[in-house]
């Protein structure tokens, strides 16, 4: 059915794309999936294009959040030479949709229905004044807490449903002389918890403070909590933490020396590799007091304006983005789940089942949020200036009761 | 016809690169000033809006740490790496056997690029796995060296990889002054009863006058723009306790999309070398033409 709507696409846009299309059609993707898993997952990509003949040429930018292969798309645009299609987080679309350098994907969302399951909150970024720029890859939520099962065991062994609970565990954790907290000190790290703590105290707190930057809220009391909670979860983590990469801290859970990790769920995938099963050698749980809302980044490759000659490869290469089965096969390898709420959750495992459930249920109830820490509840300017706080707080630079004012401050002036 | 030719062709033969250095040097120069002037954030834009990001700059608590971190990081590093350079100079120059084999062992450094020693000494300074590690399985459980994890002590762990890549070239220049002086000046002195701390206190030290200005300017322009050993030894942590100009300016530049005001510390930073180069440049020119 599905293939038969991609001829379809193509035979909509005319014969001369046609033509293109059987006569190879080539797409540039500029991308930083380049370690082992994350280039799997991109080949079935690959390999499905290369079936409809069209040629993938790869523009791997190596670099954990895409910074390199920011810097690197810059000189491509400014050069007037912009790749097919780009991977892009959150607000970094909308940044270069205002730079009117991107393309129309209406015609193929409309003819294959892209509106009805793509979750609002995703829509936000994929599309720009009601026109579909970018096709979501995946949806990773980021309020995730993974926990070493045998290390839970011996702390009591009920995962952790309230901040009081929590605290319980990392004692007890504590007690058994194990480091409670696996963490890397590096600033998006350390945003990473601060969004969970944050949305632990209310997702209407998160909606006011992280996404319309309400200076109330941002000062008030509630966010002098969640410093607090930020200091007292600074107390679990051990000496040697800063500057460590986030799969380090995965593999100090992995391996029992911590005991839990608080992560996105790309931490799984360090986990399965590991040889680990889900719910006997490790656990995973939303972070406490968080159940019910997700906060949420999603890879998503953005179409640029490209020659009339490219233009047909590059709307197949949307639609086969967008297709079910790529979505299965994808996700099933990244950790994340599908960017659609149409998709049965039949392959994936316990965690990638309940990552998908939270995902519908908060899509429902309206308490899907992008992520501060990971570029999709505002511009790069303003998450920076919250990095700059939220790091220095837990660095012990500014105390608990600075920060509040600090974050105020520090938003107000990249607003 | 011919004499006409040869006035040509040193004039022909710079000129490329005189092109070259004019438009990709200078060019990029006036480019980035005159974008510290716009509001440009992703991409440059061309909408002036005056001294607004100099403004926002100074107003930044990030701008005056990388500032202040400049300040502690350049006067160690010039300081340590002068008085280590002068004094592995003079031991080197007491006629000693296998000088020959000692001089490259202090130079070596200065082969590696600074991400090699940022590595290598974070590796090095890692109370994981470094020597703090490395004491604690010899015994020594008490011995604690966790600078490069303290924010206050963190700045003297990029000091510490800074000195041991340069001092050796620091030794070098000086190594070349010292066998530069003339041996009949040394030669009187002694004959005078000069001891040999006298003669290097007041003959030798100061004729080392001029690789003294030369080292302070390598060493200065060195700080500066130091970015790489930064980010491979500490990556500007623990939270922004190793932030240098240097790294501020690519963080507001490319990572925060904030270009504007990236450019505006850049042309600071581009002030900070011009006002330490060209009183060097005036006063070499000058001594040229008094000779």
């Amino acid at each position: 059915m599905l293939r038969k709507l991609m001829i379809g696409t193509v035979l909509a846009s005319g014969l001369a794309a046609l033509a293109h299309a059987q006569d190879g059609g080539r797409v540039e993707v500029l991308h930083w999936w380049t370690s082992g898993g994350e280039a799997a997952a991109l080949d079935v990509l690959k390999k499905n294009l290369e079936a409809k003949g069209i040629t993938w040429a790869d523009m791997p930018v190596a670099g954990g959040g895409g910074e390199q292969a920011m810097t690197a798309l810059r000189a491509r645009v400014t050069a007037g030479n912009a790749p097919t299609a780009v991977q892009m987080l959150g607000f970094d679309i909308l940044d270069w949709a205002q730079q009117g350098v991107v393309a129309d994907l209406n015609d193929v969302a409309t003819e294959e229905g892209w509106d009805a399951v793509v979750p609002d909150a995703l829509k936000q970024f994929s599309k720009y004044e009601g026109t579909w720029i970018a096709a979501p890859v995946n949806v990773h939520s980021t309020n995730w807490v993974w926990i070493n099962k045998a290390a839970l065991d011996a702390a009591g062994g009920k995962a952790p449903e309230t901040w009081e609970e929590l605290i319980a565990v990392l004692d007890a954790m504590k007690e058994n002389g194990i480091t409670p907290l696996g963490h890397g000190g590096q600033a998006w790290q350390d945003a990473t918890i601060f969004d969970a703590v944050v949305l632990s105290l209310g997702t209407d707190f998160y909606k006011a403070s992280m996404i319309d930057l309400d200076p109330a809220a941002l000062s008030g009391e509630t966010m002098r909590e969640a410093f607090a909670r930020m200091e007292k979860l600074r107390s679990y983590v051990d000496d040697n933490f800063s500057g460590r990469d986030w799969n380090l801290a995965s593999a100090m859970v992995i391996e029992g020396e911590a005991g839990m990790q608080m992560m996105g769920d790309w931490a799984k995938g360090e986990f399965l590799n590991a040889g680990l099963t889900t719910g006997e050698d490790f656990v995973c749980i939303r972070f406490p007091g968080t159940q019910g809302a997700v906060t949420f980044n999603s890879d998503q490759f953005v179409m640029f304006e490209v020659g009339e000659d490219l233009q047909a490869a590059q709307k197949e290469m949307a639609s086969a983005i967008m297709d079910p089965t790529f979505q299965i096969a994808f996700n099933t390898v990244k950790g994340s789940v599908p960017a659609r709420t149409d998709i049965s959750d039949e392959e994936f495992d316990d965690c990638g089942k309940k990552g998908m459930a939270d995902l519908a249920q908060a899509n429902e109830n309206g308490t899907l949020f992008g992520s501060m820490a990971h570029g999709h509840a505002n511009p790069a300017a303003v998450k920076n200036a919250m990095y700059d706080v939220i790091t220095r707080h837990f660095n012990g630079e500014i105390s608990t009761d600075e920060a509040p004012a600090e974050l105020a401050a520090a938003v107000e002036a990249f607003k | 016809m011919k004499e006409r030719l040869q006035d040509y062709i040193p004039k022909l033969v710079l000129s490329p690169s005189f092109f070259l250095i004019l438009v990709f040097v200078y060019g990029f120069i006036a480019y980035t000033g005159y974008l510290s002037f716009t509001d440009s954030r992703i991409l440059p834009s061309y909408n002036w809006v005056g001294l607004e990001n100099y403004e926002r700059l100074w107003k930044l608590p990030h701008w005056w740490r990388a500032i202040t971190n400049l300040a502690i990081f350049g006067s160690l590093y010039i300081l340590i790496c002068s008085v280590l350079g002068l004094l592995l100079a003079i031991l080197l120059d007491q006629k000693i056997r296998a000088e020959g084999l000692l001089r490259p062992i202090y130079l070596y450094p200065m082969a590696l690029s600074f991400i090699v020693t940022g590595t290598a000494w974070k590796w090095f300074l890692d109370p994981g796995i470094g020597l703090e590690h490395t004491m604690h399985q010899w015994g020594w459980e008490s011995f604690a060296f966790d600078w490069i994890k303290d924010r206050q002590m963190a700045i003297y762990t990029v000091v510490i990889a800074a000195v041991w890549q340069s001092s050796g070239f620091v030794m070098a220049m000086f190594l070349a002054g010292l066998r530069g002086v003339d041996s009949d000046i040394i030669k009187a002195a002694q004959i005078d009863g000069a001891s040999a701390f006298t003669t290097y206190r007041r003959i030798i030290i100061p004729l080392m006058r001029p690789v003294f200005l030369s080292a302070f300017v390598v060493l200065a322009h060195l700080a500066i723009k130091a970015y790489d050993l930064v980010i491979a030894l500490t990556g500007g942590g623990p939270g922004q306790a190793t932030e240098l100009p240097a790294t501020f300016m690519y963080s507001y530049t490319f990572t925060r999309n904030l270009m504007g005001i990236g450019a505006s510390s850049a042309i600071i930073m581009m002030i900070m070398i011009f006002s330490i180069i060209i009183p060097y440049l005036y006063s070499e020119l000058r001594t040229g033409v008094k000779r």
